[in-house]
C-alpha cells in the first residue's frame, strides 16, 4: 500500500506538472515533450487502478503514434508561438469557461463512480481493482462490455474513424500529371538481358541511342 | 518457503525486485557486449576479413575496450543544441531498451514482471523508442541529424503497424497477452510452436499463415531497430551518421547500447512469440521429475539455455542479413511496410481469427 501511495503521488505530480508545462513552456517542441510525459504518467495511474490494458493502449496509441505525429509536425513547422500568445487576455474568459465546465463534469463523474461504482453501472467487472473475479483479465472484461452492451456504439465509432481516414486520404490525394513514379515491378523484373546491351563501336563512331 | 513470505513484505519485495532488475540488466549488458563482438565477427567473416582479433583472446574483449574508449572521450555538446533534450534523448533510448526486458520470460517462472498484458507492454515500450531518436535528431540543431530523425520517425511508426498485426495473430493463437502463458502453450515439441500454427498437429494448416507472419515480424524487427538493410536513419553514405552525427562519448555509447539491446530484444521476442521461448524443440517430460525436488531450478536453467540458443539463431540470421542484403531505398522501405506487410498481416489476422472460431480446435 505504501509503495502504491508513493507511486500514485509521484505519477500524479508528474502528470500535473507536465500538464501545466505543456501550456506554459515557450518552445512548442518542449510542449509536446511535456504532453508525452503527461500521457505516460497518466498511463502509470491507470496501472495503479488495475486497468493495465487501458494503460498500455494509452501508451501505444497516444504516446507511440499520435504524439509522434504531433512532434513530427511541430518540429517541421516554424510556429511563432509569441505571435499566437498575443491574444491571451482576449481568449482567457472563454478558455476559463470551458476549463471550468470540464472540471465540473469530471467532479460529477468521479463522485458518481465513487458512490455507485463503475462496475455496478454495467454489472460487469471493468477492472480487477473493483472487486471483480480475479481470473477475468481487464482486457477480457472490456471486450465483454464492448462487444455486448455497447456493440453498436463501438461499431459506429469504428465507422466514424474509417470515414475520417478516407476523408483525410481524399483531401490530400492529388494525381499530378507528369510526375515520374517508381514502378517497383519493372525494377524487380529487370534482368541483365533487359537492362544491358552489348555493343562494339568502331573507333571514331559513337553509339546511336 | 522463506522466499514466499519475503514477497509479502513491501521492503523485501522492493529489494528482491531491485535485485532481479540489477541481475537482468548486468547480464543483458554483458550479453550485448559479446553480441556486438559476434556481430562484427560474422560481418567480417562474410567479407573474408578477420574482424576484431587484437584485444584479448580472439578479440573477445574488444567491446570492453570500446566501452573504455567511449567513456574517457570528451563530451561535446554543439553550441546551438538544446542541452537538456540533447542529453535526455540517449537516456530515454537506453532506459526504454532495458525496461522492455522486464516482461521477457527467461525460463519457467523466471520473469521480472509477470504482467497479463506483457505483449502490449513490450509493444508500448518499443513504440516509445522512437522518441530517443527524434529528440536526439531535433536537439542537435543540425541538418543531417534532423533528416535522420524524420526518416526514423516515419520508418518506425510504419513498421510498428505491421508488427502490431503480427502480434495480434500470436495473441489470437494463444488467447492470452501474457508472455509466460504464450510460451507455456507452446510446450511439447517444435510442432507446437506458434510459427507452425501453435497447438499441435491439428493447427498445422495455420503454418501457411504463421510462417509468413514470422518472416514479417523478423523483417519488421530489422526496420524497427534501424538495422541494415533498413538503416536509413543513419545511412552513413548520405546522412553521415543520421541522428547520431553530433553525438560522441558517453551519449553516443548509450544510443549504441540502446540500439544493440533492442536488436537483442527483437531476436528474443521472435524466439518467445514464434519459436517457443524457453520450450525445447522436443517433448520435455524428463523435466517433470524435477518438480518438487531441490533440483527444480535445473528445469528453469534448461529453459534459459533453450531461449538463448533460439535468440542466438535469430541474431545470427540478423547478422547475415546485415552482411548480405544491400540497403533499401526510402520509397522501397515505405512501400514494403505499407503496401506489402500491412495488407498481408491484416489478411492473416482475419484468417487466424476465422480459424480460431470455425477451425477444428475452435475456441
Amino acid at each position: 500500500m505504501l509503495l502504491q501511495a508513493i507511486a500514485f503521488y509521484l505519477m500524479a505530480a508528474v502528470t500535473l506538472i507536465s500538464a501545466v508545462a505543456v501550456v506554459s513552456s515557450k518552445n512548442p517542441v518542449h510542449s509536446v515533450l511535456f504532453l508525452i510525459a503527461a500521457f505516460f504518467s497518466a498511463a502509470g495511474l491507470f496501472v495503479l487502478l488495475g486497468a493495465e490494458f487501458l494503460a498500455m493502449l494509452l501508451v501505444v496509441v497516444y504516446v507511440g503514434a499520435v504524439a509522434v505525429l504531433f512532434l513530427f509536425v511541430v518540429m517541421m513547422l516554424d510556429v511563432d508561438f509569441a505571435a499566437l500568445r498575443q491574444g491571451f487576455a482576449r481568449y482567457m474568459p472563454l478558455g476559463g469557461l470551458i476549463a471550468g465546465g470540464l472540471a465540473v463534469e469530471m467532479v460529477m463523474v468521479s463522485t458518481t463512480v465513487a458512490t455507485r461504482g463503475a462496475a455496478k453501472l454495467n454489472e460487469i467487472p471493468m477492472a480487477r481493482g473493483a472487486g471483480a473475479a480475479p481470473d477475468v483479465t481487464n482486457a477480457e472484461a472490456i471486450g465483454r462490455v464492448l462487444y455486448t452492451n455497447y456493440v453498436y456504439f463501438f461499431q459506429a465509432a469504428g465507422m466514424v474513424l474509417l470515414v475520417a481516414m478516407i476523408g483525410a486520404i481524399v483531401l490530400t490525394l492529388r494525381h499530378k500529371p507528369g510526375v515520374r513514379r517508381q514502378v517497383i515491378m519493372d525494377q524487380v523484373l529487370r534482368t541483365p538481358k533487359t537492362g544491358m546491351r552489348m555493343v562494339s563501336p568502331k573507333p571514331g563512331e559513337g553509339i546511336d541511342a | 518457503m522463506i522466499l514466499t513470505s519475503l514477497w509479502a513484505n513491501p521492503i523485501a519485495w522492493t529489494l528482491l525486485t531491485l535485485g532481479q532488475i540489477l541481475l537482468v540488466t548486468v547480464v543483458l549488458l554483458l550479453t550485448v557486449a559479446f553480441m556486438i563482438y559476434g556481430d562484427r565477427k560474422i560481418f567480417a567473416g562474410v567479407q573474408m576479413r578477420k574482424g576484431p582479433n587484437v584485444v584479448g583472446p580472439f578479440g573477445l574483449l574488444q567491446s570492453f575496450a570500446d566501452l573504455g574508449k567511449f567513456l574517457v572521450k570528451e563530451l561535446i555538446i554543439p553550441a546551438g543544441a538544446d542541452k537538456v533534450v540533447f542529453l535526455l534523448a540517449p537516456l530515454i533510448s537506453v532506459t526504454l531498451a532495458i525496461a522492455s526486458w522486464a516482461a521477457i520470460p527467461f525460463g519457467p517462472g523466471w520473469v521480472v514482471a509477470n504482467i497479463n498484458v506483457g505483449v502490449l507492454y513490450l509493444f508500448a515500450v518499443s513504440s516509445m523508442g522512437v522518441y530517443g531518436i527524434i529528440m536526439g535528431g531535433w536537439a542537435s540543431n543540425s541538418k543531417y541529424p534532423f533528416l535522420g530523425a524524420l526518416r526514423s520517425a516515419a520508418q518506425m511508426v510504419s513498421y510498428e503497424v505491421s508488427i502490431g498485426f503480427v502480434i495480434i495473430t500470436v495473441i489470437l493463437l494463444s488467447n492470452s497477452m501474457s508472455l509466460p502463458r504464450i510460451v507455456e502453450l507452446q510446450a511439447g515439441g517444435f510442432w507446437h510452436w506458434n510459427i507452425l500454427g501453435g497447438g499441435g498437429l491439428k493447427n498445422l494448416p495455420l503454418a501457411l499463415v504463421m510462417i509468413p507472419m514470422g518472416m514479417i515480424f523478423f523483417i519488421s524487427g530489422l526496420a524497427e531497430t534501424n538495422r541494415p538493410p533498413f538503416d536509413l536513419p543513419e545511412a552513413e553514405s548520405e546522412l553521415v551518421a543520421g541522428y547520431a552525427v553530433e553525438y560522441g562519448s558517453t551519449p553516443y555509447l548509450l544510443f549504441y547500447l540502446a540500439e544493440m539491446s533492442n536488436i537483442l530484444l527483437m531476436s528474443g521476442l521472435m524466439a518467445v512469440l514464434f519459436l517457443g521461448g524457453w520450450q525445447a524443440p522436443w517433448p520435455t517430460h524428463y523435466l517433470d521429475h524435477l518438480a518438487g525436488t531441490p533440483w527444480s531450478w535445473l528445469a528453469s536453467l534448461h529453459g534459459l539455455v533453450m531461449l538463448m540458443l533460439k535468440t542466438m539463431f535469430v541474431l545470427f540470421s540478423n547478422a547475415m542479413v546485415r552482411a548480405v542484403v544491400p540497403r533499401y531505398r526510402y520509397d522501397q522501405l515505405m512501400r514494403l511496410g505499407w503496401k506489402v506487410f500491412l495488407p498481408t498481416s491484416l489478411v492473416a489476422v482475419a484468417l487466424v481469427a476465422a480459424w480460431r472460431v470455425f477451425g477444428p480446435v475452435a475456441a
